[in-house]
């Protein structure tokens, strides 16, 4: 398994992430609760943007409505705990269900009447909307009042029912983010991979050779789907509030791709990179604003807007493409 | 009774959903001729509209009478935007253009929250409340100036692209991109002008809807989705396809707000837009490219 995983990566590459693991998993002892947060949502966004990169970066099918599968998961693992108690792990393999399923009518539909580009892309966004208004007249779930779950000030971690310290919630996410490398490595170099990487460069020929790229298509659109509505259950449990106008928006739709954008689309760590790098420096400038006496509310998208623009312009393939050349190192999957 | 209220509020959806309409004509352009699909639209649109509230605001003056300085304002940003950065990307992959505009619409919204802050804003005319009868009709005339002057826009831009010499050249850009530079047109500078004209759209609807609804930094998004909508039910690159999917889609929000709830008119909106997408994807008056 280890072998497998490894052997086509250089040695140089694997030391460095084998240190930078071991750097994150001992960061709670250095680390203060500030810099636990930002750390939590920086493997928030790199799990996400791993999970997204599934359907754009590998199959090539652009979602601008991640946000479904978000709330989907959220509501479905948060209802769950807090009507009836069920745990979130429990919670969690009902919302996978729910996303599942979701994602395969969205997927059927768009692939089995041929919508594809812009156009997919746009009935991603209606679909997304459309669970937003709904949840907002949805009044079992609290309806645009929100749905929050239970919080009061935690002794200890209980980790079965997600109640607890920041500490508990680091590892949690930094577990979904080593998880989702290591799936994503596998399904990159297994025979789906392969089929993904052929229907995203041509789908006519991947047709062609005889890839049922409907089938495929559909895959990648339910697996995305399920690994999008574990960061939803984890969103829920660690805010331990939901509201539609707020999960299901647009913006964190546009969110969520960002960290992939900048990173590098298609690639495995490109959305590790971009989130750090995207996260970090706007942490980083909030508090060096915020030591000003300045507190600017757009300030930070501005600058993730001008992050994007400055990427796209300038490296068109993000920036681990560019860093792994510089590096001298062959990217393994381009 | 009851049937004087429905026709009431469907001609309100109707002058509404012709102002959205022109909004979405200037999507429909860009994207007929230039190709791209303008993801910052909607935030164009609210651009213009707080242009028309400050003007209001501190000058006192008409957006009825401003709106021709806002598109040119919107025609000159669309003009510059498209020569200087989007031209760029005419030639690389779709996903690139889009996040190109995305990055474009997050700064515009958050420049504008930065600047005139969260808090709604509108422009409050001395013929805000006046309105028209026409027997059992009565016609808001607010909304009736607006529907006036998109119609009016919309008629002068198809007659632009008809008649003269600078909209034919245009056409065959869109026509065919390679023949055009053949014969010696200056493709990136008519691309420019269309993205202009797109904008100009805009700046006349965004003006418009200053006059019917409140304006704040975040609708943006859901004017560019409602344009897209718009669009796609009417067929992308079409015209009067765009006019009438605005219209069509003004007066079914507008009846799902009265026979449901207003709040969730959106989705009745959206219902339709899968709906096309699905069974008629080239729109009610597109062609299947």
């Amino acid at each position: 398994m280890i072998g497998r995983l490894t052997n086509d990566v250089p040695r140089r590459a694997a030391m460095a992430l084998f240190l930078l693991f071991l750097v994150l998993l001992l960061a709670p002892w250095f680390a203060n609760d500030y810099l636990l947060t930002v750390l939590i949502l920086i493997f928030y966004f790199a799990y996400t943007g791993q999970a997204w990169n599934i359907m754009m970066g590998f199959a090539g099918q652009l979602s601008l409505g991640h946000a479904i599968y978000i709330g989907l998961g959220g509501y479905t693992a948060a209802v769950l705990f807090g009507y009836f108690g069920i745990s979130p792990w429990v919670g969690s393999l009902v919302a996978i269900l729910f996303a599942i399923s979701c994602g395969a009518v969205i997927g059927f539909l768009a692939f089995r009447f041929r919508v594809a580009g812009v156009y997919f892309a746009i009935l991603t966004i209606a679909f997304a909307e459309f669970a937003r208004i709904g949840f907002d007249h949805f009044t079992y779930v609290g309806g645009s009042a929100g749905f929050f779950l239970p919080v009061s000030n935690y002794a200890q971690s209980d980790l079965w029912t997600l109640r607890g310290k920041p500490i508990m919630f680091y590892y949690l996410s930094l577990g979904m983010t080593v998880g989702a490398v290591i799936l994503c490595h596998i399904m990159l170099r297994s025979r789906i991979g392969y089929f993904w990487q052929a229907i995203r460069e041509d789908e006519e020929a991947a047709r062609a050779v005889g890839i049922d790229t409907f089938r495929y298509k559909l895959l990648a659109v339910i697996i995305s789907a399920a690994m999008t509505s574990l960061a939803g259950v984890f969103f829920a449990f660690y805010y331990n509030n939901l509201f539609p106008e707020e999960v299901f928006s647009i913006n964190r739709s546009i969110e969520l791709i960002l960290a992939p954008f900048i990173g590098g689309i298609g690639t495995l760590f490109g959305p590790i990179l971009g989130a750090f790098m995207l996260t970090g420096l706007a942490e980083t400038l909030t508090t060096t604003l915020a030591a000003f006496g300045i507190d600017v509310p757009g300030a930070k998208q501005i600058f993730y807007g001008i992050c994007l623009l400055l990427v796209i312009t300038v490296l068109p393939e993000g920036v681990w493409p560019w860093l792994y050349r510089r590096l001298h190192m062959a990217e393994p999957h381009e | 009774m009851p049937t004087d209220i429905y026709l009431n509020v469907a001609v309100s959806g109707v002058l509404t959903g012709l102002v959205y309409g022109l909004m979405a004509l200037g999507l429909s352009v860009i994207f007929g001729v230039v190709r791209v699909v303008n993801f910052a639209h909607g935030e164009m649109t609210t651009v213009a509209m707080y242009l028309a509230v400050v003007l209001f605001a501190t000058m006192g003056l008409d957006p009825l009478l401003m709106m021709v300085p806002i598109a040119g304002v919107l025609f000159v940003f669309g003009y510059v935007l498209q020569r200087w950065l989007i031209n760029r990307f005419i030639s690389r992959p779709e996903h690139s253009q889009f996040i190109l505009l995305v990055a474009i619409a997050i700064i515009m919204t958050n420049v504008l929250l930065i600047v005139f802050g969260p808090d709604a804003r509108s422009v409050q005319t001395s013929y805000a409340f006046d309105s028209f009868m026409f027997g059992p009709l009565i016609v808001d005339a607010t909304k009736a100036f607006a529907a006036a002057a998109a119609i009016a826009f919309a008629a002068a831009l198809f007659a632009f692209f008809r008649f003269t010499r600078l909209g034919i050249a245009m056409r065959a850009c869109a026509d065919n991109y390679t023949g055009a530079q053949v014969i010696g047109l200056n493709v990136p500078r008519l691309y420019a002008l269309t993205f202009g004209l797109g904008a100009a759209c805009v700046g006349v609807a965004g003006a418009m809807l200053a006059l019917i609804t409140d304006v704040t930094p975040p609708l943006g998004p859901s004017f560019t989705l409602l344009a897209f909508v718009i669009v796609i039910v009417g067929g992308l690159g079409s015209m009067p396809g765009a006019l009438a999917g605005g219209i069509l889609i003004g007066v079914i929000a507008a009846l799902a707000g009265l026979f449901y709830t207003p709040s969730a008119k959106g989705m009745f909106v959206f219902a339709i837009l899968v709906v096309v997408l699905l069974f008629r994807p080239q729109g009610i008056f597109g062609r299947r490219a």
